[in-house]
């Protein structure tokens, strides 16, 4: 064994090693930056080529510095070394950097487990189906490559035919693996922190800024699958709420949680019940369909009716809610009023100057009031556009009367500015609009893209009202989903068209795999017997499970290893069958009775068939013993003869 | 007491037979069963399990359900390796053993003759300290080189087959004692003098003419159509040859393991040993007298190995 490591590797297994180095390279790839992606990579080719053509050491002075320098770098992008994204990170350029070193087999054994870690690291940023099917592929080339280091084998002449028995022993496993993962018993509770939420992944922030949502408009990845108890809300009425916000500075707009206050209260004329399944956002927001009327479990409703998870989104939630569709939300406002009425001094002068001649014109008709905006909006010249001209310091100002061109935050925006110049109570409501309803999985696919910005007025008498002027700018907004508001050329390619239909589509696969794999946790686990009469699996019940699975499972490997596959002889087995036909019929062959014999006594037993059995025992003779290697032809005729020889339980 | 170990060796025998040392050797051929084939873990694969583990927590941890279905698969296919490991060396066939021949101290060159019903890669067999590795399709001669020190009989020892494939996680092995010896030859002297030969040999031998015609003698196969002596063939019974210029016949040699009387045993073996193998070179006769018997006046390879092997026997 200790001869066998030292020994170098051939050309072909530094190959595959290279190659599932740079397999798992790749598939790190997308969650790493870009300047530590692309000099890994550049240093795995160049050591290839280098090993390839003449076949030398990577010397000790190029092995130093490149170490010292991804330590450097991962030290001056994230701080330290611990934690998921510098741990992993770190990781990856020290699988890169093992390529220099790897000359012998124990090099590329070590390489091999270490590339098999780093594969797994690259699921705890993505969980999707994809995601997990490449991550299986790319385990292919760290077991073709340990294939490769055993001497004695024979060597295909293709490189890619080498991750073929790989692939077969993953098909083979995949039983077992599939037992292991319903009954490997889950933690109740993280035993170390869970991963950190520094880095805040796409989704809707606590506060907005015009223009803040641009890298969210285009990100095409889902956000929430949503179905419903009974027929899903009209798409003019799929409106999820995230974050209320009342603050304004000027230049954004935020949400001010406050914990311990209890809900507005609200009259509800309609409601609807439906299911969310979130994916995961690192935030703590739990987006509700319009008015939510309770928090699910492990979230609170706060003061505004805005749903706050206890802890932060990082893996997916799943959460059953009922909303009101039609109430009047906080009917009195009471002393509340104040702030919804808050505007920045000095900020937006003639947008203020705006409202307040709206409010000298219309005098209390807020209805009014909304209606002259929503009129400004919709014949002003407006134009909805995913890249506006950037806005100054009034930056209301700038949009209302210069660029006149944005998107949902500059019009939810100037909107509730207005209104509270002329001295409506007006609030910034952000969250999700629209989505696509997926009619074979009956659930709606809201993406991230789907993220919308509206405004909520406060009239008296009806409450808080939405007032969407995006709507008034862009209808197809509002009625036909994200996609179909942008202007020819601001969407990417992979969003337009047949490509985006195929893609809502393809997305029920997706949420099969939430729902079966990702959605699996704890409680679910516990469920697991509950056809079976046991409502809680305990976790001594699933250890055992698991035990005797794995024992079961070993004992069928076992059973299919030991099962030694002798090719029965055919004339053989003919003869065998003609043995059970004539036990049936009284006839039983004795041990150490020559089938000449046999056939014989059962010919003189059984009259009836002599001439057959004669001519059968001929037969078997013949092609026994006449020639080496009997014809396939006189084979058959044997097997038809003893095929169609009749019983006849005929008791003599 | 001593009754009760030899019992309990026996059984162990019975029970364990791959493992123990008590192991005797059996005839050939020699084919590998379940029970026979032991399998643990190799360093390897102990270092991956325990990787495993760290993958296997750490996706529980952060109750990543992908990273931990790919843990689950990655670990059933190693566990499913170490059926591979056993299928490699299960059903294995030892079929025969051909030996070479060799001088004492010289190595000796064994032929192994495996066969299996389903074809095997990278198994690897251990001997006098060398590792060979061998894929086996159908059948597969090996090569070995076993060391020797002494003449005569020298069984064979325990052979170590093992195998490590698919992954090199875990490591299936099994012991070979095939019942069979190989015979050893003598060592010959390293210098001496010529044997003494027969008075009057020396005049006896009479050098040639090149050119001439030597003798005639009977048409062998091979022999070229145009040496056929058809005149005298005309008027014999079979074909006859005419031998040219052949070089001068030399005297055969009578080795006499008497005839060196005032040596010890091992010394007058190999002079003898020595003897034949010039007589073999320089393509004399020679003949063979010992204690035993006498092997008479020959030439060639198989001459040459009766002689030596009767001379590998001597006690």
């Amino acid at each position: 064994m200790n001869a066998t490591a030292a020994t170098p590797l051939d050309t072909r297994s530094f190959d595959l090693v290279a190659l599932a180095f740079a397999a798992a390279l790749a598939l790190q790839m997308p969650h790493q930056p870009w300047w530590l992606g692309a000099p890994l990579a550049l240093v795995i080719g160049l050591r290839w080529w280098q090993r390839r053509q003449r076949r030398a050491h990577t010397p000790m002075w190029l092995k130093l510095p490149l170490l010292a320098l991804l330590v450097l770098a991962v030290v001056g992008r994230y701080g330290n070394v611990f934690g998921q994204a510098p741990g992993t990170a770190l990781a990856v350029g020290l699988l890169a950097l093992k390529l220099l070193e790897t000359e012998t087999m124990r090099d590329a054994r070590v390489g091999m487990g270490f590339a098999c870690f780093t594969l797994m690291a690259a699921l705890l940023s993505d969980q999707s189906l994809l995601a997990t099917i490449a991550v299986a592929l790319g385990l292919l080339p760290p077991l073709a490559a340990l294939r490769s280091l055993e001497p004695g084998r024979r060597v295909p002449a293709a490189l890619w035919r080498e991750l073929l028995p790989g692939m077969a022993l993953l098909a083979a496993a995949l039983p077992l693996a599939a037992l292991a993962f319903l009954l490997v018993p889950r933690l109740g509770s993280p035993l170390w922190g869970s991963p950190n939420s520094a880095e805040q992944r796409s989704g809707l922030a606590d506060s907005m800024t015009p223009a803040g949502f641009t890298q969210l408009l285009i990100d095409d990845s889902p956000a929430l699958r949503v179905s419903f108890d009974g027929p899903p809300p009209l798409p003019e009425q799929r409106y999820f709420r995230a974050f209320v916000m009342g603050d304004y500075d000027g230049a954004s707009w935020t949400y001010g949680d406050v914990a311990d206050q209890p809900p507005v209260a609200i009259e509800v004329a309609h409601s609807v019940r439906y299911h969310i399944s979130l994916e995961p956002t690192r935030g703590r927001v739990l987006p509700t369909l319009d008015v939510p009327l309770a928090a699910p479990p492990e979230a609170s409703l706060r003061r505004d009716r805005v749903v706050i998870a206890d802890k932060p989104v990082d893996t997916l939630r799943d959460y059953t809610l009922a909303s009101a569709t039609v109430y009047r939300l906080e009917p009195q406002l009471g002393r509340h009023r104040a702030r919804w009425l808050q505007l920045p001094d000095g900020f937006n002068p003639r947008t203020l100057a705006l409202g307040q001649s709206w409010r000298r014109q219309y005098g209390d008709d807020a209805a009014a009031i909304v209606q002259a905006a929503l009129t400004l909006f919709h014949d002003g010249g407006f134009r909805y556009t995913l890249a506006p001209a950037p806005l100054g310091r009034d930056a209301m100002d700038d949009f209302l009367f210069d660029t006149h061109e944005g998107f949902c935050e500059h019009y939810a925006s100037a909107f509730t500015v207005l209104m509270r110049a002329a001295g409506i109570p007006a609030r910034v409501v952000t969250g999700y609009q629209g989505g696509y309803w997926n009619a074979l999985g009956n659930y709606l696919l809201v993406r991230n893209a789907d993220a919308h910005a509206w405004s909520e007025v406060w009239l008296a008498g009806r409450g808080w009202v939405r007032v969407d002027p995006t709507a008034a700018v862009r209808p197809q907004r509002i009625d036909l989903g994200a996609a179909a508001a942008a202007p020819g050329g601001q969407l990417p390619w992979y969003q337009s068209g047949w490509l985006q239909a195929l893609r809502n589509h393809w997305d029920i696969v997706n949420r099969w795999w939430n729902l079966g794999v990702n959605g699996f946790d704890a409680l679910r686990q516990r469920g697991l017997l509950r056809p079976f009469g046991v409502s809680e699996t305990e976790t001594s019940t699933l250890a055992a499970l698991l035990a005797a699975s794995c024992v079961l499972a070993m004992l069928a490997g076992l059973a299919w290893v030991w099962r030694r596959s002798e090719p029965e002889d055919p004339a053989r087995a003919a003869l065998r069958r003609l043995e059970r036909k004539l036990a049936r019929m009284g006839v039983t062959r004795a041990n150490g009775e020559g089938p000449r014999d046999f056939l014989q006594r059962a010919a003189r037993s059984l009259p009836a068939q002599r001439g057959r059995l004669v001519q059968l025992m001929q037969h078997y003779l013949e092609l026994r013993y006449a020639h080496a290697e009997p014809t396939a032809e006189s084979l058959r005729a044997l097997q038809r003869a003893v095929r169609d020889f009749p019983v006849s339980r005929v008791v003599k | 007491m001593r009754a009760a170990l030899r019992r309990l060796a026996q059984r162990a025998e019975r029970r364990l037979p791959a493992l123990t040392r008590l192991r005797q050797p059996e005839p050939l051929p020699i084919e590998l069963d379940r029970r026979r084939i032991y399998i643990v873990p190799s360093a390897f694969g102990l270092a991956f399990g325990v990787l495993l583990l760290v993958m296997l927590v750490g996706a529980l941890n952060y109750a990543n359900n992908a990273a931990l279905l790919l843990t689950c698969l990655l670990g059933a296919a190693c566990a499913s390796s170490m059926l591979l490991a056993f299928r490699t060396l299960d059903g294995l066939r030892l079929r025969g053993i051909r030996a070479g021949h060799a001088f004492a101290g010289e190595p000796l060159e064994l032929t192994l003759d495996f066969s299996a019903p389903r074809p095997r890669q990278a198994v690897r067999l251990d001997c006098a300290g060398e590792t060979h590795a061998f894929a086996v399709d159908g059948s597969t001669e090996l090569k070995l080189h076993l060391p020797t020190s002494w003449r005569g009989w020298q069984e064979l020892p325990r052979l170590r087959i093992w195998s490590t494939w698919p992954l090199g996680l875990f490591r299936a092995w099994s012991w070979l004692r095939p019942q069979q010896s190989v015979l050893v030859w003598p060592r010959p002297e390293s210098g001496g003098p010529p044997p003494l030969l027969p008075s009057g040999a020396q005049e006896r031998l009479r050098p040639q003419p090149g050119e001439e015609l030597a003798a005639l003698r009977d048409y062998r196969r091979g022999d070229a159509p145009r040496h056929i002596a058809w005149k005298a063939s005309a008027r014999h019974h079979d074909l006859l040859v005419k031998d040219f210029d052949r070089p001068a016949p030399r005297e055969a040699w009578l080795l006499d393991w008497n005839a060196l009387r005032s040596f010890d045993a091992e010394t007058r073996i190999a002079r003898l040993a020595r003897w034949l193998g010039e007589a073999e070179a320089q393509g004399r006769r020679y003949s063979l007298q010992l204690p035993g018997g006498r092997i008479d006046v020959g030439s060639g390879p198989t001459h040459y190995a009766r002689c030596m092997d009767a001379l590998a026997l001597l006690p």
